[in-house]
């Protein structure tokens, strides 16, 4: 199974260290983890996750990656009718 | 500090929220726990510069691998079980006392992903892209690395076609340890040539 390429750089890319993600609490790795789970089950790629990650960011500019990403996977499944 | 000492468990409300979203999708069958735990782990542990120094730490006790893993990286290191997409055509370089190699991609930001992990921000950056070409010296210096006038400097340009990943050189004084040991000193920046 390959690994769907999520943004390496910019707003949109998961923090990192020496290379390696990193999840300061559990509930983070979930929200990661669920994400993609629904990009691979629903054959979708980063791109097509990335706007919705970019509405959250601007909405809540001063909220952490991973609250930002839980709300715009909130809004991704709302709008695919998921949820 | 608040009260919130007195309850160590109650979760926040994104944490709720995202609870609430796993749920809801493995009630409805859509997703399940296992599968989510899988793409946490494989991310987590899988995806990152350790699997670069596993295969750095086996040519460094096996000569017979590092032989293999110079002629054909791709397959070298995919005897190691790691590869895929963006690490499908590696070339292995090699650190000697007289040569040091270097990584770049001055097209983009090509990366050899099944080894390396994601890519560090300044290896996309314009200045990281122009200056390892144009005087590369320099640039591993203000990095850190200060390099003896007779050291060659090798630059590897990364395309979406080849991937290179630096051999460090095994450091001095570490006969006594085993693979294991060893992988733990083998750093990103080694394997990307910035550091020595």
């Amino acid at each position: 199974m390959t690994a769907i390429e999520v943004d390496t750089s910019g707003p949109t890319a998961p923090p990192r260290r020496n290379g390696e993600l990193v999840f300061d609490a559990p509930w983070e790795g979930r929200a990661f983890g669920l994400c993609l789970a629904v990009l691979e089950r629903e054959g979708l790629g980063w791109d097509d996750f990335r706007p919705h990650l970019v509405a959250a960011i601007a909405d809540a500019p001063d909220h952490t990656y991973y609250e930002q990403l839980a709300v715009a996977l909130d809004a991704f499944l709302t709008a695919r009718g998921l949820t | 500090m608040s009260e919130d000492h007195h309850h160590p468990l109650e979760q926040s409300p994104i944490e709720q929220r995202v609870h609430a979203l796993e749920e809801l999708l493995v009630e409805k069958g859509y997703v399940t726990h296992e599968a989510i735990d899988a793409i946490v782990q494989r991310y987590e542990e899988s995806i990152g510069p350790m699997n670069g120094a596993r295969v750095v730490a086996r040519a460094w006790t096996d000569p017979a691998y590092r032989e293999r893993l110079l002629a054909d990286g791709t397959a070298a290191i995919a005897e190691l079980g790691f590869g895929g997409p963006e690490g499908d055509h590696m070339v292995v370089v090699e650190n000697t006392e007289q040569v040091h190699n270097l990584v770049v991609c001055t097209l983009c930001s090509c990366y050899p992903w099944p080894v390396l992990g994601l890519p560090p921000d300044w290896y996309k950056s314009a200045p990281y892209r122009s200056r390892a070409v144009r005087e590369p010296r320099a640039l591993l210096r203000e990095m850190g690395t200060d390099l003896p006038d007779d050291v060659d400097v090798r630059v590897w340009d990364s395309s979406a076609e080849v991937r290179y990943l630096v051999l460090p050189q095994r450091p001095p004084g570490t006969e006594g340890l085993g693979e294991e040991a060893l992988a733990a000193l083998v750093t990103r920046d080694a394997m990307i040539g910035v550091a020595r």
